[in-house]
């Protein structure tokens, strides 16, 4: 499933990175959850994280997004740090986070939980724009524009969440599994659009996954996370080309 | 009149004020998971606000206004300063603060108002309607009561429907997580939140009081009643509070009615018991819909 051949060259001629996490480290009552993390999503780009369940990838980009307080560490975004702000406050800063699983509100209807994503803006975008935008990206959803999200398939939902990051005009994308229990003809679909998005918008993405092969299919960089440490940095191309690595660490 | 005509209507008047109250406590738990056992003592709190401002201005609606105005930041206050201390423990805290809130202020408001029943003004008659030669059990003041409370419920319905407003609450309430990753600031509608409810509930405080007049615990019953109402509609659910709210006033009417009038408070006890045996979620909650 590779979509795209566009990626940097070389590491010279990489342009500076829009979030830069140095020596990450997050604990959960004592227990550590990340140990001194390290990476570097390159602006209009993707960096893809990898790793089992349990590696820290979700507790990364909760702590990118400001739902987790790190123990110590740096997380500079567009050379801004992030430490004590809170997740209302970065997601003005542009970062909108995908959770795991869409994070759609069920009791709301598509449309409101397209509407609701536009609500802090006070430059008087028009939300109307922003859902008639998703349903442009993603067809499926049209229909269900007047549904409660509950009545969504995964699919569905995780195109919601999804276009609705998108269409915040959000220049990083944290993406917590975006492909977790859909059919592949979906991961295509979203994928793509991330992949196309990076070009025309200029947006960057951090991409967590398990399922390394399409998320290495559209990362320029990759990650590879083990119990909270990272275990190999280099990239995407290059860890593509070395199954034995990623297969050690995933397990498949 | 037929007697069954007559408690129908007053049970319809008395249960539209205990859907207000439901509504309070429906509010709250729909914002914060919280049963606000305080609710009945805030909506007195203010009643006794009112009374002041109506001693020294003259005028009732200035004096109902400044119940409303004081219930939204008494619980504004309440959520900012103590609730949002034990929003993220267990759930037991939250039930000991507000019931600590409410023997505070039922010990508060008598040092400072005293603790003899006062009487309080209604705007409009409290005495049975006359129509040419013919009386109707329904007050003035049970029609303005209705009226009242109906508004209140209408643009609770039109601001969560139709305003953003009203959808950044409901965003807030049913996935607090989700909605601040979307940029809803979360904390400040909870306070806004509790701010309303606490006015729903001042609006039940001054329709109870011209008729069981005021002192410090004049509510206690009605949080019961309300509370019952709230737990028969489905505590997640504000047409629930209403239908609760009526449901609740007509049984008692109708128990007070040919039973006795000393049997109210037993027979909402044995409703609240009946329902939480046979269906503890309400009429109006799905309970395999809700949680998410």
């Amino acid at each position: 499933m590779r979509i795209s051949a566009a990626r940097s060259p070389n590491s010279s001629a990489r342009p500076k990175p829009v979030l830069e996490v140095d020596d990450l480290c997050v604990a959960y009552g004592g227990v550590t959850a990340l140990d001194g993390i390290k990476l570097e999503v390159p602006t209009r780009g993707i960096t893809a994280v990898l790793g089992p369940n349990g590696a820290g990838k979700s507790t990364l980009l909760k702590a990118i997004a400001g739902l987790i307080k790190p123990l110590r560490g740096r997380i500079s975004y567009n050379g801004q740090l992030l430490a004590g702000r809170s997740p209302e406050d970065i997601v003005r800063l542009g970062i909108s986070m995908v959770p795991e699983g869409g994070g759609v509100i069920r009791e709301l209807t598509v449309d409101e939980n397209l509407r609701v994503a536009q609500m802090w803006r006070r430059d008087g975008r028009d939300a109307n724009r922003a859902v008639s935008e998703v349903m442009e990206l993603f067809p499926p959803l049209a229909q269900r524009r007047h549904y409660a999200a509950h009545s969504l398939s995964g699919g569905e939902r995780q195109m919601l969440a999804v276009g609705r990051a998108l269409a915040s005009r959000a220049d990083l994308l944290l993406l917590d599994e975006p492909s977790l229990g859909l059919a592949p003809k979906f991961v295509a679909l979203i994928m793509q659009t991330v992949r196309r998005l990076c070009a025309e918008r200029g947006i960057s993405v951090l991409l967590v996954e398990q399922n390394a092969r399409s998320a290495l299919s559209i990362a320029d960089e990759a990650v590879l996370l083990s119990a909270g440490r990272t275990v190999a940095a280099r990239s995407a191309g290059d860890l593509a080309k070395h199954e034995e690595l990623w297969h050690a660490y995933l397990g498949y | 009149m037929n007697y069954f005509f007559v408690l129908t209507l007053t049970g319809i008047a008395a249960g539209m004020i205990y859907s207000a109250l439901a509504l309070a406590l429906v509010l709250i738990w729909r914002a914060t998971r919280i049963v606000n056992f305080a609710q009945g003592a805030l909506a007195m709190t203010t009643t006794y606000i009112a009374l002041a401002a109506i001693q020294a201005t003259e005028n009732y609606w200035l004096g109902f206004v400044v119940a409303l105005a004081a219930g939204l930041l008494l619980g504004a206050v309440a959520e900012r300063t103590l609730v949002r201390w034990v929003e993220a423990g267990p759930p037991l805290n939250a039930v000991i603060l507000t019931l600590g809130l409410l023997l505070i202020l039922e010990a508060v408001v008598p040092m400072i108002w005293g603790a003899q029943i006062r009487s309080f003004p209604a705007p409009f008659s409290i005495a049975a309607t006359q129509i040419g030669d013919r009386f109707i059990a329904l007050s003035p003041f049970n029609i303005f009561t209705i009226a009242i409370v109906l508004v209140v419920m209408v643009a609770m319905l039109l601001l969560f429907r139709y305003t953003g407003l009203g959808l950044r609450m409901r965003a807030s309430a049913f996935a607090p997580e989700i909605a601040r990753l979307l940029g809803v600031r979360v904390g400040r509608l909870l306070t806004f939140g509790w701010g309303l409810a606490t006015l729903t509930g001042a609006l039940a405080g001054l329709l109870v009081a011209p008729t069981l007049l005021l002192y410090p615990s004049n509510m206690d019953a009605i949080l019961v009643y309300g509370f019952t109402a709230a737990v028969l509609g489905g505590l997640d659910s504000p047409v629930g509070a209403l239908v609760g709210g009526l449901g609740i006033g007509l049984a008692l009417s109708y128990i007070g009615g040919y039973l006795g009038g000393d049997l109210e408070a037993i027979g909402a006890l044995v409703i609240l018991i009946g329902i939480l045996m046979i269906r503890p979620q309400g009429i109006f909650v799905h309970s395999a819909e809700r949680k998410a």
